[in-house]
């Protein structure tokens, strides 16, 4: 049997996730939802897991605070030691004070950067990359569930049936 | 469940709103050609970045001596708009960052077009010590860049130092902050696109975004993440550009207070010209549904907030100078209220201090021509803040004789409206090409904040969003 993916198109955010929460309870699994913009509650109904991007920028920024603490132990201390304006460059500690904007900046530099880049390269988004939602108008006013025949154990048939259960603008079929 | 208390007052305007509604209305000005008041300002923004150019150029060939500069005044226009367009910026990630994380919805409507305002006010802001090197093609110097002279480095002690690191910082992270926010939208207009080269540029300015659940999980936990370190960023930017003047020795800089007292004049200044600049833009782009009165009246609102910091600030410092009991601090505020640049101290008392508070009254703070007035006034006084800082504290130093008088040059001041041509140029393609409210953050709170739903009964609501045969 050759996998189909339906879609169910929404007019409304409210309308999808309600129907969302209805499909999942007859035993249903939606493969992803595509939106004009985010719908709130929904990751919960549809199994999504937590992204743990804000660790990934927190491991950034402790990267960004460590080189630039290295860096300015090797500049301001290890290699050019001065003493400028009665401030001398003995070791860390005694130049922290000073040392802590640059870190500062530097290890938000890191986090922020390190962090955008990570979340374009997760979502797939970069200069150049098609776009893979499956109608134009999902980024102005469409609100659609992917469901895959392949991921259910119910017939096409019966996975459409409980789809019109509920109050879909429109059901659509597409092989995969 | 979708409706916030009726008694607060609407943030979308209009019984009509529909989220294809607000797509359309927001990517009118990109889809179709651009208005004859847009051609007429982007004229005569031109003409003056023309001109601003011109004067840089000339500067950079014939050198400083061309600024009103001399050996006791050695600091004027050149950081003074430096500081000044630095904290213009402020307002546009306090806006989107801090009142993101507050929850504040109101920053949705004018998130993006303040945050454009910081790219574009921090960019001019960073030509400035550039030009004031000299030499600018030295400007690489700055950088702790591995080097033949042997051991040498930046000096990382320096406040000078920090500002680099702080301002490059700022403005790439503000950049990428609002970039991130851009690429949904970007992605409605490519989706939307007849042409093939609107569709084209389109698609590759929205990186191919999908906008599919996982995605938009994402979407959300960067913004919060973002807001979170650009929040901190913001006070650390404008502290930092405080202690180029606070770590010095000179009256009338060294003194504690200086990075609050940016931070909320760099707030106060940034809300001013978000003001003058919104009150054109939804004026132009028929944004009146969008851009509320209620809008305009929380910016006032802060206006007041900030502009009472300041206020304090200023009669702290005057307090300070007088109990700290050394003569040449006491003789800089002297000098400052009665001195030759008494003028501008005062100009700057009226428009910084008294000014704000008329936004008392309802009546003023909910009135567009008042406020777009205001927004000026604003702008001019915290201009003289800088102004007043800088100068008057440099230009009687503790030897009388080399006391001396600052003058600008029509280079001084070709440059100075030059950058503000070049800002306004940017700013107009802004409003062209990009989508200048951030849509897919308005949808998302329609059914809270628009006239339209808080009109509604929960019979109503269940009736247009009906959930199961």
């Amino acid at each position: 049997m050759s996998s189909k993916k339906i879609y169910a198109i929404y007019d409304d955010d409210y309308v999808l996730l309600e129907s969302a929460k209805h499909l999942v309870a007859k035993g249903i699994y939606i493969r992803d939802v595509f939106s004009p913009f985010p719908i709130h509650g929904l990751d919960p109904v549809i199994g999504l897991k937590r992204t743990r991007i804000a660790m990934a920028a927190f491991i950034y920024g402790m990267i960004g605070v460590s080189l630039a603490l290295s860096g300015l132990y090797f500049f301001m201390i290890q290699d050019w030691p001065l003493n400028i304006g009665g401030k001398p460059n003995f070791s860390i500690l005694t130049n922290l004070p000073s040392f802590i904007p640059v870190t500062f900046e530097f290890g938000v530099l890191c986090a922020a950067h390190g962090m955008s880049i990570t979340y374009l390269l997760r979502n797939w988004t970069l200069p150049g990359f098609k776009a893979r939602n499956p109608y134009l108008r999902t980024t102005d006013d469409w609100f659609v569930m992917e469901i895959h025949t392949h991921d259910n154990d119910v017939s096409e048939e019966e996975i459409k049936a409980l789809i019109n259960e509920t109050c879909v603008l429109k059901v659509d079929v597409k092989n995969s | 469940m979708h409706k916030e208390a009726a008694i607060r007052e609407p943030l979308i305007l209009g019984n009509d709103v529909t989220y294809s509604k607000i797509t359309n209305d927001v990517l009118h000005t990109i889809e179709h050609s651009p208005t004859k008041m847009w051609k007429i300002l982007m004229t005569i923004a031109v003409i003056i970045a023309l001109w601003g150019i011109g004067s840089i150029l000339y500067l950079l060939g014939v050198g400083i001596g061309t600024w009103g500069l001399n050996n006791t005044v050695g600091w004027a226009w050149d950081i003074t708009n430096f500081v000044w367009w630095v904290g213009i910026g402020h307002a546009g990630t306090l806006i989107s960052a801090v009142l993101l994380l507050f929850r504040q919805k109101w920053r949705m409507a004018i998130n993006r077009p303040a945050e454009a305002m910081t790219i574009f006010a921090v960019f001019m802001a960073g030509m400035f010590p550039m030009i004031h090197m000299g030499r600018i093609w030295m400007a690489y110097w700055v950088l702790p860049l591995p080097n033949q002279f042997g051991s040498l480095w930046v000096n990382f002690n320096s406040p000078l130092l920090w500002d680099v690191f702080a301002i490059s910082t700022y403005m790439s992270v503000s950049l990428v902050f609002w970039y991130i926010g851009l690429i949904p939208d970007f992605a409605s207009i490519r989706d939307r696109a007849k042409k093939p080269v609107p569709k084209l540029m389109y698609a590759l300015l929205s990186f191919g975004w999908t906008g599919n659940a996982k995605a938009w999980q994402r979407f959300e936990e960067v913004s919060l993440v973002l807001a979170g370190l650009a929040t901190p960023l913001v006070f650390s930017v404008h502290s930092i550009v405080s202690m180029d003047f606070a770590t010095s020795v000179i009256p009338g800089w060294h003194t504690t207070i200086f990075p609050p007292y940016f931070v909320a004049g760099a707030v106060f200044s940034g809300f001013a010209m978000v003001q003058t600049l919104m009150l054109i833009v939804r004026k132009a782009m028929r944004l009146e549904a969008y851009v509320t009165i209620k809008h305009i009246e929380y910016m006032n609102i802060v206006i007041i907030v900030t502009g009472s910091i300041v206020g304090v600030a200023y009669l702290t410092e005057l307090f300070m100078s007088y109990y700290s009991g050394v003569e040449y601090e006491s003789y800089a505020f002297i000098n400052r209220f009665s001195g030759p640049y008494a003028w501008a101290y005062w100009a700057m008392m009226t428009c910084n201090v008294v000014s704000p508070h008329l936004f008392w009254s309802k009546k003023l703070r909910t009135s567009l021509g008042f406020t777009f007035f205001m927004s000026i006034i604003v702008n001019i006084g915290m201009w003289f803040e800088r102004f007043v800082i800088i100068v008057t504290s440099v230009h009687r130093d503790y030897l009388p004789s080399s006391w001396s008088m600052f003058y600008p040059t029509w280079v001084d001041i070709g440059v100075y409206v030059g950058t503000i041509g070049i800002f306004s140029v940017f700013y107009l393609l802004f409003l062209k090409y990009f989508p200048v409210l951030a849509f897919n953050e308005v949808k998302s709170i329609m059914k809270s904040s628009s006239e339209r739903y808080k009109n509604m009964s929960d019979e109503e609501f269940h009736k247009l969003h009906p959930v199961k045969k």
